[in-house]
């Protein structure tokens, strides 16, 4: 039902002509947005407690009021940028069809709205992210935003942050 | 006066259905041979509790059944019948078809009429056939029997209003006459009419008044019932005539423990006058209780118990009523000694008054349900998600204290002495909070358990097997949630153990074992699990059959699989080797939907089994609230925990101990033992942790039967931890039985230690 849910709000921008609202964040130099509603909160980066023999870009798991919840770097992840840790280096939780997971990034910028028209579909293009998980490139004036499909990104085994028979 | 009864429907059917669930525990515990006759009581309470309380709500439906079941087994508790197996199975029975017309009444599910006519009809019969020996003669001469003893009858007077619509007030008052005429000489001074069911008998007899009562209590309304002895019978019979009531009393407050609904329809003239206030509130106007209240102070008698102005002599009767009303009806004869013949006169004579404010109470007043909020069973419903929010903000709470404990450290203790203090009562305080908030979710599987041995006595009738139900660590607790969604899948696994598993009697016997097999329900915790297993004694799983109907159904088996291969396949969809389809289970529908789910309760199912020694079904169920005993241990940087439950010891090595096979170093001799080593930073990879063992510890764990030492930095302390779900946001990790949150907020992993024992069992590493 969630599902539908969300899928319905992806579809609304298009269908209606409604703006679809994005939180906009950066790993290095590239400018990402994510649909908003998938975003729970966003917080600074606690030690995190390591898991053995995990891919390198999940960092591990924190104590999120109670909820253990996995951590993964995606500058590690789409290889953009250096991973490093800093007091400002931020960690955006996101829920997901109930499930909650949160990942690090360099900076989280702002909030915006973007109409349908003013997202293009994404080029087929070779890049350490693949392009399915790219729901299209925002233009916003001279910056350009790079949608992604988290729920998809999160979910998929790739990620190796679900059970292979639960996913 | 229009009361709103719907708002004390909820009381009801929660009452209703207490006490079907312990007419049907009395019912399967009782041995039809001896009964208890306690247990019988209860079972009649039970059965009067639910007709009147229905009764009085109109469900006429279930008060039909229950009167007939009453009547009978009104009968087997005064000893005038012997208890039969029939009975106790019409009982059973009886109790199904009402908890059926409760749900229908609740609105959830299809009342079976039919089901309902079937039961009654097949009381009727057993009480007819009680009825046999005596019907002819009663009934030749209802009215003036003459008293079977002579020996100096006493006189009663008997006032009392008839309880209505049940089958009719003639034929009540026929029976009950028919009924005295059986002790005594009875004379009908004021028969019930249709339209007034009042009525005044006078009988001669040489039994007591609790005898009388306990005759009329379930013909008469009880508020309105009246049992005075004629004026002008000998001393004794006065005396008794006063002390007729203080049994009243004891009997009242003996109902009233075990049975509140019943405390309802006697309170007015039996309890004493501050409780009758008390629990009247609930269902009478206030005026009607004002009233009724003055009245009663207006009586002399009820001064008596409460604590008005008494005649000297009197109090300390009392006293002996209220503190030990169980034991009144030996001590009594005595007790005339200490009261004159005036007091007694007394207080027989003022009883009028109130038993007469009591009598125009229409019944329709007297809802036989408790005051709303006053159960006695002192539970609320409170949504799960609402307990889970509290567990999560009392963790949050603990951590906090934990911070503030971890930051007074450095404050001068002399200075903040009372910071200090105050801080070690808010850690005793979080601590018991959280123990307390804990406990809420869990419950013993005895919940579970306790359905069984019904389903295994109805069953083993239906199959003609004989069967013994044992259960085990019956308060072993587990997660709420994890005990509604058990209920299903174990019912099955019992009820395939009983049809498949088990034998007949005469196939136990003729494969030597006895007659009678064997069930095992039992539970235990296990590594952060809840583990249940289903066992039974009987022929166990037939190998090559199930081979055989797999190849039928085109699976891909072949002769070289293990056992437990084999036995798995009985959990897919659609197979089954019984080789007739039963009413019980041999669908094929059973087993596949058990692994289902369990698995989706994050659990695991395994099955064993021995031709002809029996079978045992295991489930492992995560614990997923369960508080663990552990021990924190550090290993390079990281923190981890250790169920206490696996370590047998902790030492430090010496260098003579090690022995190495083949070039590597993986075995510590312990007390002449040798124990395979594992790495911890090893098997996780954790780069920084001591690789001398000299410098390390060894931690000796035992899983499963099998030992081996655990290599580690250091250890750190012992906690309770909490098990939190790693799964839950994330996925499973090898090694990794679930995570907990420390003391300082952050999250430590929980080892599997059973998956390690193992891997040290299967993996040795390559020589260094």
């Amino acid at each position: 039902m969630l599902q539908a849910a969300q899928t319905t709000a992806a579809q609304e921008p298009e269908d209606s002509g409604a703006v679809q609202e994005l939180l906009t964040f950066t790993l290095g130099a590239e400018e990402y947005a994510i649909d908003i509603l998938k975003v729970q909160e966003i917080r600074g980066y606690d030690a995190v407690t390591t898991i053995a023999n995990a891919p390198s870009f999940i960092k591990g798991v924190i104590n999120l009021r109670g909820t253990i919840v996995p951590i993964v770097d995606l500058r590690i992840k789409f290889s953009v940028g250096v991973a490093e840790y800093t007091p400002f280096t931020v960690v955006i939780i996101l829920n997901i069809g109930g499930r909650v997971v949160g990942m690090v990034v360099d900076a989280v910028s702002d909030v915006i709205a973007l109409k349908p028209e003013q997202i293009r579909p994404a080029p087929d293009f070779a890049s350490s992210v693949d392009t399915a998980y790219i729901m299209g490139l925002g233009a916003l004036g001279e910056r350009m935003l790079i949608v992604v499909d988290i729920e998809r990104l999160m979910l998929s085994s790739e990620m190796a942050l679900v059970d292979e028979a639960t996913a | 006066m229009a009361i709103d009864m719907s708002q004390f429907y909820q009381v009801f059917f929660e009452e209703a259905a207490e006490h079907l669930a312990s007419m049907e525990a009395l019912l399967l515990a009782i041995d039809p041979g001896a009964p208890d006759p306690e247990d019988v009581n209860a079972l009649f309470r039970a059965a009067h509790s639910i007709k009147g309380s229905s009764g009085t709500f109109g469900f006429q439906d279930m008060m039909e059944v229950t009167h007939i079941l009453e009547t009978m087994l009104d009968r087997v508790r005064k000893g005038e019948a012997p208890l039969t197996d029939d009975m106790v199975d019409a009982s059973l029975v009886a109790g199904d078809v009402l908890k059926n017309l409760l749900a229908a009444h609740r609105g959830e599910d299809e009342a079976d009429r039919e089901a309902a006519e079937a039961i009654c009809h097949r009381l009727e019969a057993l009480c007819r056939a009680l009825d046999e020996p005596s019907r002819g003669e009663v009934t030749a001469a209802p009215v003036a029997v003459p008293p079977q003893e002579a020996a100096s009858p006493a006189g009663f007077d008997l006032l009392f209003t008839l309880v209505g619509d049940i089958g009719g007030e003639r034929d009540t008052f026929a029976d009950l006459l028919a009924e005295l005429g059986r002790i005594g000489v009875v004379q009908t001074l004021e028969a019930p009419t249709p339209g007034e069911r009042h009525c005044h008998l006078r009988i001669e007899t040489d039994k007591d008044g609790d005898f009388l009562r306990g005759l009329l209590e379930f013909v008469a309304e009880a508020a309105s019932l009246r049992i005075e002895p004629l004026a002008g019978g000998a001393a004794e019979d006065e005396a008794y005539g006063f002390f007729e009531d203080l049994p009243e009393v004891a009997g009242g407050s003996e109902w009233r423990s075990s049975d509140d609904a019943y405390g309802f329809f006697e309170p007015l003239q039996s309890v004493p006058g501050a409780a009758v206030a008390e629990e009247a509130y609930g269902f009478f106007d206030e005026q009607e209780v004002a009233s009724l209240l003055a009245k009663q102070q207006a009586a002399e008698p009820y001064g008596f118990f409460t604590e008005l102005p008494v005649p000297d002599g009197a109090p300390s009767v009392v006293a002996e009523v209220q503190e030990t009303a169980y034991g009144l009806f030996e001590p009594l004869p005595e007790a005339p000694a200490t009261s004159s013949p005036e007091q007694v006169e007394a207080s027989v004579a003022v009883d009028a008054p109130a038993a007469v404010a009591a009598v125009p109470q229409p019944p329709a007043r007297k809802p036989a349900a408790r005051a709303p909020g006053g159960g006695d069973s002192g539970s609320i419903r409170v949504s799960v998600e609402k307990v889970d929010q509290m567990i999560n903000l009392v963790g949050e709470l603990v951590i906090t204290q934990a911070m503030l404990t971890q930051a007074a450290v450095n404050v001068d203790p002399v200075i903040c002495e009372r910071l200090i203090n105050g801080l070690a009562q808010l850690e005793r305080n979080t601590r018991d909070l959280q123990e307390s908030v804990m406990s809420i979710r869990m419950m013993p599987i005895s919940v579970v358990f306790s359905r069984f041995p019904r389903v295994v006595r109805d069953l083993s009738q239906k199959l003609g097997k004989q069967v013994e139900l044992k259960t085990i660590g019956e308060s072993t607790e587990m997660d709420k949630s994890l005990v509604e969604r058990i209920t299903d899948p174990l019912t099955h696994l019992v009820r395939n153990s009983l049809d498949h598993g088990l034998e007949t009697p005469e196939k136990r016997r003729a494969a030597g074992k006895s007659e009678t097999g064997t069930i095992t329900l039992s539970a235990y915790h296990q590594s952060g699990n809840i583990v249940i297993e289903v066992g039974d004694d009987g022929a166990g799983l037939n190998r090559a059959r199930i081979l055989a109907k797999a190849r039928e159904r085109g699976m891909a088996v072949s002769d070289s699989m293990s056992d437990q291969e084999v036995w798995q396949l009985i959990m897919e969809p659609g197979f089954s080797t019984a080789d007739q389809v039963t009413e019980v289970s041999g669908r094929g529908v059973g087993m596949d939907v058990v692994k289902k789910n369990i698995s989706a309760m994050g659990g695991r199912i395994e099955l064993d089994s021995m031709a002809g020694i029996g079978t045992r079904i295991t489930v492992r169920l995560p614990l997923t609230l369960a508080i663990l005993d552990g021990m924190s241990v550090g290993v390079g940087p990281e923190t981890y925990i250790i169920p206490l439950s696996y370590v047998m010891e902790s030492m430090q090595p010496e260098r003579g101990m090690m022995k190495s096979v083949s070039g590597v170093e993986r075995l510590i001799q312990v007390r002449g033992e040798y124990l395979p080593v594992i790495c911890l930073h090893e098997v996780f990879r954790i780069p920084g942790a001591i690789t001398d063992w000299s410098k390390g510890i060894m931690v000796v764990l035992e899983a499963d039967g099998q030992s081996a030492a655990l290599f580690i930095d250091q250890l750190i302390g012992q906690h309770q931890v909490v098990i939190k779900s790693l799964e839950a946001n994330y996925r499973r990790v090898q090694g990794i039985a679930g995570a907990t949150i420390m003391g300082d907020g952050r999250v430590a992993l929980i080892l599997d230690v059973p998956m390690l024992v193992g891997m040290a069992r299967r993996v040795l590493p390559a020589a260094a």
